[in-house]
């Protein structure tokens, strides 16, 4: 498998012997060009890879704070080409930044598989995550992807068996997402030690990183999971920033702070 | 018609597929929980001792096989074409919706889970699903859009006096889709303990293909009942559609009959040419939701749009894939039934036969008005009477101005 952007910075936090920060906000959230300002703060802040969230009217896998976001902006009107250049430029201002694009299945099956890849590779992205699709039915869209080279992270959950586990991760490229609790996104008080047992079950069938999403809002967590696995997902955490933020400028402050701090987190010893 | 349709064709395929439409679009977190019920529904098929139960349940219990009533004065109405009625609103809890919850109960009970969620639109699932769990001794909560527990109040309570939790959904549209929304996430968090005892034909394989097994006495009954009463069989059936579970149980076993029409009538609201309607597959495009490749009413991003009907359980943005293959194969028809038809219809059975029906069945009924008078007096036509009125008396009485001028409030 080819490097792309994805796989070296991951593997630049890895050679630094630390799990690499990866941070999570939906486009258009609150505005299309606050939700940019927003995305970069993150950056900013410290995270070496970013996902921007493609806003859903039927966000099965979020929580009460996710959804308030996608419903902010929706109603404030975010259209897939406002989330396209959500990504452009992101990419364009932090260009060794890999920038994924987290999305529901349907969507993308409207916009058409095709068209969606080669406009997302054109955009400077450098993959997605499509937590609905699952490995059965991505056929289509990884063909898609590897032709515009673009990453396809799957994600993997405690109940996923081990045979199971093989199957997705050898679908799968840039790494593996491990969702690391049994329930949909939203902060929590404590990691819980389903993450630990589901980042050794999945390495063991594969050598791509394993990246662990579990609801980490603060440095002490982030340090926790940055002991078992290669990269820390956090999203609602910065999401709750923006949202109680009275002006954006405060907000995107907020963001970069909490990245800051997240990515003290991930380099703890 | 295709070979498709032979008897014994087995559709759908390893896959779930129906044709292009069905698969199981899920998160990898409820991967497990499926391939279980799938599983599990494929031993309990073939255990003889499994069928025996449900056999005596739907016999002694819920009080199959429901009877065909001849509607004379109705059917003057439609065109003079004999109009029979499978009677599903006789059924135990008032709807066809507890063929489904008792099998799916007993499925539950085998693989050993103890707790029960469902979404509900009109209330009907929900207070079939609540009646199971009384039964069986399940743990039962029951997700409903807040806008329908409003507008089926009566279900409400029954729910509650059964003993389950409802949960108001105050997400999104706050009607059917949302509750499912919200029945989704609790699954991906209990899903060790807890059954998604899902209610209709939608979703991710097998709920489309075994919701439609657990119906298909519907069909199977009438089938045989029409050619008792009438010696032939009938030109057309005729159901309603929302998610689509009573028309694919009457259809299914007429699927192999090329010559009998099958009919669904879709919600169309105020019109199916306003943005108020729920016309899936009239109006919708092919895209996922919840779980399934099938007709979708969404934008051009693959948002999807907000639906509107009168009655609470056809008001969903979606519908069956089973459906969406029948349409596409021309099998079936599919036909716009505004609100004001269904109100009109449901009026008419009332007046004509002291039968009021559901809101819900109330558009096959104005389908079959239409039809009827389309075919003419030779012609004989099956409606899938899928549930009795009582939970929309609130509606039907704001809508005919039922209530005295004060104090019924």
């Amino acid at each position: 498998m080819a490097d792309t952007k994805l796989t070296t910075v991951l593997a630049a936090a890895k050679a630094e012997g630390r799990a690499a920060l990866i941070g999570y906000l939906p486009a258009g959230f609150p505005t299309v060009d606050g939700g940019i300002a927003a995305v970069n703060a993150l950056i900013e802040g410290g995270c070496d890879v970013v996902e921007v969230g493609l806003p859903h009217s039927d966000p099965v896998l979020d929580g009460a704070v996710i959804q308030t976001a996608d419903d902010i902006a929706l109603r404030g009107g975010v259209k897939i080409k406002d989330v396209l250049r959500t990504v452009a430029e992101v990419a364009a201002a932090h260009p060794a930044v890999p920038v994924l694009v987290m999305t529901y299945w349907n969507p993308v099956d409207r916009y058409g598989t095709a068209r969606f890849a080669a406009d997302l590779a054109a955009a400077g992205g450098a993959g997605c995550i499509l937590p609905d699709l699952p490995v059965e039915e991505s056929e289509e869209w990884r063909k898609a992807a590897a032709e515009h080279g673009l990453d396809t992270v799957f994600v993997v959950a405690p109940s996923s068996k081990d045979h199971r586990l093989a199957e997705v991760t050898a679908a799968g490229s840039g790494f593996v997402y491990a969702a690391a609790v049994m329930g949909v996104t939203g902060t929590r008080a404590a990691v819980g030690n389903l993450a630990e047992d589901l980042v050794a079950r999945t390495r063991a069938t594969t050598a791509l990183p394993v990246c662990v999403g579990l609801g980490v809002s603060n440095a002490d967590q982030a340090a926790e999971v940055a002991a078992f696995a290669d990269g820390v997902i956090v999203g609602s955490a910065f999401v709750q920033r923006l949202l109680d933020a009275e002006q954006l400028a405060d907000g995107t402050a907020a963001v970069r702070a909490l990245a800051g701090e997240l990515a003290e987190g991930v380099r703890r010893r | 018609m295709s070979e498709h349709y032979l008897p014994g064709a087995q559709v759908p395929d390893a896959r779930g597929y129906f044709g292009a439409y069905g698969g199981r679009f899920i998160p990898e977190a409820l991967v497990a929980a499926v391939e279980q019920v799938a599983e599990e529904y494929e031993k309990a098929k073939n255990d003889p001792a499994f069928a025996a139960e449900l056999d005596i349940l739907l016999k002694d219990y819920t009080g199959r096989p429901s009877p065909l009533t001849d509607v004379h004065r109705f059917s003057a109405e439609a065109g003079g074409a004999r109009v029979l009625l499978k009677r599903e609103d006789l059924n135990h809890t008032g709807s066809h919706k507890i063929n489904n919850v008792l099998g799916q109960a007993l499925l539950t009970r085998r693989m050993g889970k103890t707790r029960i969620i469902a979404e509900t639109g009109a209330g009907q699932h929900g207070v079939a699903t609540a009646t199971a769990c009384a039964l069986f001794g399940f743990d039962c909560t029951i997700y409903m859009g807040e806008v329908d527990t409003q507008r089926q109040a009566l279900n409400v309570a029954r729910m509650r006096m059964l003993g389950a939790e409802v949960v108001p959904v105050t997400s999104g549209s706050r009607t059917l889709k949302d509750a499912i929304n919200e029945a989704f996430r609790d699954w991906v968090a209990n899903v060790d303990s807890t059954h998604y005892l899902f209610g209709t034909v939608a979703g991710p394989h097998p709920f489309p293909m075994m919701v439609r097994d657990f119906h298909r006495v519907i069909g199977v009954e009438a089938r045989q009942q029409v050619l008792d009463r009438t010696g032939k069989l009938p030109d057309a059936v005729v159901a309603c559609v929302g998610g689509g579970s009573n028309a694919m149980g009457i259809f299914h076993e007429f699927i192999p009959d090329a010559g009998v029409r099958l009919i669904g009538c879709e919600a169309a609201g105020e019109g199916a040419e306003t943005p108020k309607h729920a016309a899936t597959l009239t109006k919708g495009d092919p895209g996922v939701l919840h779980g399934s490749r099938t007709y979708v009413l969404q934008d051009e991003d693959g948002q999807t749009i907000e639906s509107h009907s009168i009655s609470a359980g056809l008001d969903y943005p979606g519908v069956g894939p089973e459906h969406a293959w029948l349409k596409d194969t021309g099998r079936a028809e599919y036909r716009p039934v505004t609100d004001a038809q269904a109100m009109e219809a449901l009026r008419l059975l009332s007046r004509t036969e002291g039968i009021i029906p559901a809101i819900e069945s109330a558009h096959a009924l104005a389908g079959a008005l239409e039809l009827g008078r389309e075919l003419g007096p030779e012609a004989t036509i099956l409606v899938s009477l899928s549930g009795r009125g009582d939970k929309d008396m609130h509606t039907a009485a704001e809508y005919f101005g039922l209530y005295d001028a004060e104090g019924t409030n």
